[in-house]
């Protein structure tokens, strides 16, 4: 019965998607209120029924009906209780469900602003996300209905992957599939812009909050998988360059290049084409990322089941392309582009070499993720791109990028000078160089890394902070207000820029965590008898016994190690390993004691059934613990840029078009 | 400005990237393809798990039908495993010798596994993983087809139908050894 | 006499010995970079917790102790499962294609946008419509203080 109505409701929600989709392409070309109106109730219609997809799902895999083949495959009846919840999107049809569950809740949200913007812009994003909104639930209810039964119900379910079976599996996919899903509606936007044949800062505008929300939240999602794989995949990295990582990365670093460049269209009518292309890639390569995931065209830890799904993905994925980038060049004479520049050096031009580095960036690694499948294609011969090439390769970039994190935010619009530059740049310069100086003899980091891995760090963050000392000064002595509040009113008033700048530090701040935990990483693998220690760096580590304990889904085998610094016990460790009945090779559960400074990460690699002997991976990452720092400031400062302020009065003066009145433009959300 | 047929590069240039791609539905990343096949077989020596001592030069004059599996590799090892039992049967008479190669397992599991076929052709543990590693192994079942003379002259990834014996061991029967 | 030879003998033997065992470890983990887990998705031989990886670490320090080199052990790798067993492709032939493409990539794009900018600083800027002088001292003082 359930699982009927679940699908039904599935199925209600894609006609009513078309509905929507006609409606609101109505309302963009008539005044009446009534189309509008009607898109807003469709889109509230469609949110209910997804919503109810959704529970329905949820109450089949809370009460283990394996009549259904999706129950049947992600959950087991001993599961706790969490983990049938995450199971929802712990396999594709469920993950299917889950994304267009937040389009059709970013579908509500946009329909609810409409009324707010100016009749075409509305009316034509909402049709278009109506029209993706579509796209998804025809997946969802045709293709790969999570709501199948099997021809005789099972016993018993298989279990969810053992590797999702970790609290973080409720959060990570979450933020993540919320960056995709919210790049979607500036790309509504700009398609939008494109169909009413108005191209001009109103959609900027209307979009910006949106843009870096998603931004916000596909940022938070990358790093909090990069954790999540630290912490419990018992390898000791955070990034492997799968295809499917790259596949989050490619759209973070076109998301982050448009979250840039849009700010000089803002300003003059420059880059529009540009900023059209940038958005409809950002959205295409989000498309990419599910097509890799769900195809099996390449192999990846992170790979779905494949089938059907595949080809209607990538048909889907050559629409958008092929569609936004032809309505494009239909529109090109209509954009009403005048590229102008005073000087080459100006924050226009930086922010071109900017876009030009970020868009190089997302080439090498989009470049280096298909080539298995060119070279396939070409030769007949299967090949590997994997971390030695990539760490190879996009180091230069990475570093240019610094460089310009630190440089950039000094350049003045329209007019820069070079020699004003130069003396910015002087005191970070030099503070990177003494901080460098010191580390390298103090610290006895080997000189090379550390002109690679610190100076250019030190330099960004000497920059970004003397930009906030600058800027806090000079309020203070026009308002003669205290230190604190300075800032504070700083990143009240231009909360935009600020914010802005405190990503930068936190990039900085992940970069440095990047650089120490490779190069200074230190491992050993040894096989320990009972009582038997290792030495690694200036721990002692010491093996004390095994045991063993059931767990509702598992045998959990745990070693016992105290942690000895010099003779004081520093604390105890339970690296062990998780033995699954439906899988042979057992997952690892790390005993790591995490520090600001380094972080003591042990692996248990293998042991002796009769407790006697264990081989333990005892690895010392220096600084990693900065990188996830890092990423709490990223996010911090992310959300200062896009938090909602006090509103201010806005007086509406006509102008003609291509004068920009300053801080007119924070009232739109 | 751009001319206006030069602007239709901008989508079209999408093209050849989408064909790769569709192109990748008809490969399978996984299905690596072995360079070992038309080469001489690597030697090795291995114990069986009835004690006795068996090798590659052991059987030479004979077609050896050689296959990795595991316990755990459910379900293409217990697909295969009365195909291959049955395949023994019916060549072992004509000179081909059918021999099993145990990884990445425990004891008492693969007697349990051999116990549950009723295999009597010859199997035996690689408890290093040095033969699997000389065979080029990456996954289990598969199975490598040796001539009279040493040399691979096939490889299946997967579990083993009859068709092997068919169409890759019949062929060789006729050959003369050595 | 004789015996205190034996014993310096020895000694260095030993010496030998835990010295080539302590360069060993190190190498073996750089090869095992260098190669991929057969097994598993994407990882190294180095990172990789399965036993089929740690079978084939034991494979590259027995090569290594046996006094082969290093690009022997890798070659002994590709001998048997092909270059896919390479994590970074072998720069030659076609492969070539992969390690200047990054590069090409980004000098291409420095040339388009140095013509782009360039051509953008020679047009001269159309100037903004019938905007008060007042205003626009106005305007550009607002701009500052928001820049600042």
């Amino acid at each position: 019965m359930i699982p009927e109505i679940g699908h039904a409701a599935l199925i209600v929600a894609l006609v009513l998607s078309l509905y929507g989709a006609i409606v609101a392409a109505l309302s963009a070309r008539s005044a009446a209120p009534r189309w509008l109106a009607a898109a807003r109730h469709t889109a509230v219609a469609q949110f209910v029924l997804v919503t109810g997809a959704g529970v329905a799902l949820e109450y089949l895999l809370i009460t283990s009906d394996f009549s259904v083949r999706y129950v049947a495959n992600t959950s087991i009846s001993t599961s706790p209780l969490r983990y049938k919840v995450a199971g929802l999107w712990g396999a594709l049809e469920g993950s299917i469900l889950l994304w267009e569950w937040l389009q059709a809740l970013f579908v509500l949200l946009v329909a609810r602003k409409a009324a707010t913007l100016r009749r075409e812009l509305g009316g034509y994003t909402l049709a278009v996300l109506f029209v993706v909104s579509g796209v998804f639930l025809l997946l969802a209810a045709v293709i790969t209905n999570p709501f199948e039964r099997l021809p005789t119900p099972a016993a018993e379910g298989r279990g969810l992957n053992p590797l999702l079976e970790v609290t973080d599996m409720l959060i990570h996919p979450l933020l993540l599939y919320t960056g995709y899903v919210g790049f979607g509606v500036p790309y509504a936007f700009a398609l939008a812009a494109l169909l009413a044949g108005r191209v001009d800062e109103t959609w900027l505008t209307a979009t910006r909050r949106w843009t870096v929300t998603a931004w916000l939240f596909l940022s938070a999602g990358i790093l909090y998988g990069g954790w999540w794989s630290y912490r419990t995949l018992g390898w000791g990295g955070y990034w492997a360059w799968d295809p499917v990582e790259n596949a989050s990365l490619m759209p973070w670093l076109m998301g982050t290049a448009f979250v840039h460049s849009v700010m000089v269209q803002e300003r003059r009518p420059m880059l529009k084409i540009w900023n059209l292309t940038l958005i409809t890639l950002t959205f295409a390569l989000t498309i990419f990322g599910t097509f890799l995931t769900r195809s099996g065209v390449l192999s990846s830890v992170h790979a779905f089941a494949s089938g059907a799904v595949g080809p209607f993905l990538l048909g889907y994925f050559a629409v958008i392309l092929l569609g936004s980038l032809g309505l494009l060049v239909w529109r090109w004479d209509r954009l009403g582009e005048r590229a102008e520049l005073e000087t080459l050096l100006s924050r226009e031009s930086v922010f071109l070499v900017n876009n030009l580095l970020l868009v190089a960036f997302c080439f090498t690694v989009f470049f280096g993720t298909i080539f298995p499948l060119l070279a396939e294609a070409v030769r007949g011969v299967k090949v590997s791109v994997g971390v030695p090439y990539f760490n190879l390769v996009t180091v230069p970039i990475i570093l240019l990028i610094l460089v310009m994190m630190g440089a950039g935010p000094l350049v003045p619009w329209r007019q820069g000078s070079w020699g004003r530059l130069a003396r910015l740049l002087r005191l970070p310069a030099v503070l990177a160089l003494l901080g460098s100086l010191a580390l390298w003899l103090v610290g006895g980091v080997r000189g090379d890394l550390v002109a690679l891995g610190y100076t250019l760090p030190f330099f960004v963050a000497a920059a970004v902070m003397l930009e906030f000392w600058r800027a806090a000064r000079g309020r203070r002595r026009a308002t003669g207000e205290g230190l604190p509040t300075a800032f504070a009113r700083l990143l009240r008033q231009n909360h935009r820029r600020y914010g802005g700048l405190i990503v930068h530090l936190g990039v900085v701040l992940i970069a440095i965590g990047v650089a120490a935990s490779s190069v200074g990483k230190v491992e050993r693998e040894v096989q320990l008898q009972r009582g038997e220690s290792l030495e690694l760096g200036r721990y002692r580590l010491r093996f004390d016994g095994l045991g063993a304990s059931e767990q509702p889904t598992h045998l959990l085998v745990s070693a016992e190690v105290q942690v000895f610094e010099g003779p004081r016990l520093l604390t105890t460790l339970r690296p062990g390993q998780r033995l699954y009945p439906t899988s042979q090779s057992p997952f690892a559960t790390v005993g790591v004691r995490y520090g600001l400074m380094r972080d003591l990460y042990v692996i248990l690699a293998g042991f002796d059934r009769e407790g006697r002997w264990a081989t333990f991976k005892a690895q010392i990452h220096p600084m990693i613990a900065w990188i996830w720092l890092g990423g709490g400031v990223v996010v911090l400062g992310g959300l200062v840029a896009v938090w909602p302020l006090r509103q201010r009065v806005v007086t509406t003066v006509s102008a003609p078009e291509g004068v920009v009145i300053a801080g007119a433009s924070e009232q739109a959300p | 400005m751009i001319g206006t047929w030069k602007r239709w590069l901008v989508p079209l240039a999408a093209v050849p990237v989408l064909g790769l791609l569709a192109y990748g539905f008809r490969t399978d990343p996984r299905a690596i393809p072995s360079p070992l096949v038309g080469r001489s077989a690597a030697a090795f020596s291995l114990t069986t798990f009835d004690g006795q001592p068996v090798s590659l030069e052991a059987y030479r004059g004979r077609v050896i039908v050689l296959n990795f599996w595991a316990s755990w590799c459910y379900p293409a090892c217990y697909e295969e495993a009365p195909v291959l039992e049955a395949g023994w049967r019916a060549y072992r008479d004509r000179g081909v010798v059918v021999l099993g190669v145990d990884i990445q397992d425990t004891e008492a599991a693969a007697r349990r596994f051999i116990a549950q076929f009723g295999l009597t052709f010859p199997n035996a543990p690689d408890p290093t993983g040095r033969v699997s590693i000389d065979y080029g192994v990456y996954g289990v079942p598969e199975t490598f087809v040796i001539d009279q003379r040493g040399k691979i002259r096939a490889k299946h990834v997967g579990a083993v139908t009859e068709a092997l014996f068919r169409e890759k061991v019949e062929p060789l029967l006729g050959e003369a050894p050595g | 006499m004789r015996r205190g030879s034996i014993v310096l003998l020895v000694g260095l033997l030993a010496a030998a010995w835990v010295a080539e065992a302590a360069v060993n470890e190190d190498q073996v983990t750089a090869i095992a970079t260098q190669l991929r887990c057969v097994v598993c998705q994407n990882l190294s031989v180095a990172d990789s917790p399965s036993e089929m990886a740690r079978q084939m670490r034991d494979v590259i320090r027995e090569r290594l102790a046996r006094g082969e080199s290093p690009e022997q052990v890798v070659a002994y790798f590709v001998d048997k499962y092909g270059e896919w067993i390479l994590l970074s492709p072998r720069p030659q032939g076609f492969n070539l294609v992969v390690w200047v493409a990054p590069f090409a990539g980004l000098f291409a794009g420095l040339g388009v946008v140095l013509l782009v900018v360039l051509r953008w600083t020679r047009r001269p800027a159309a100037p903004p419509e019938a905007l008060a002088p007042a205003d626009r001292e106005r305007v550009r003082a607002e701009l500052e203080r928001l820049d600042e």
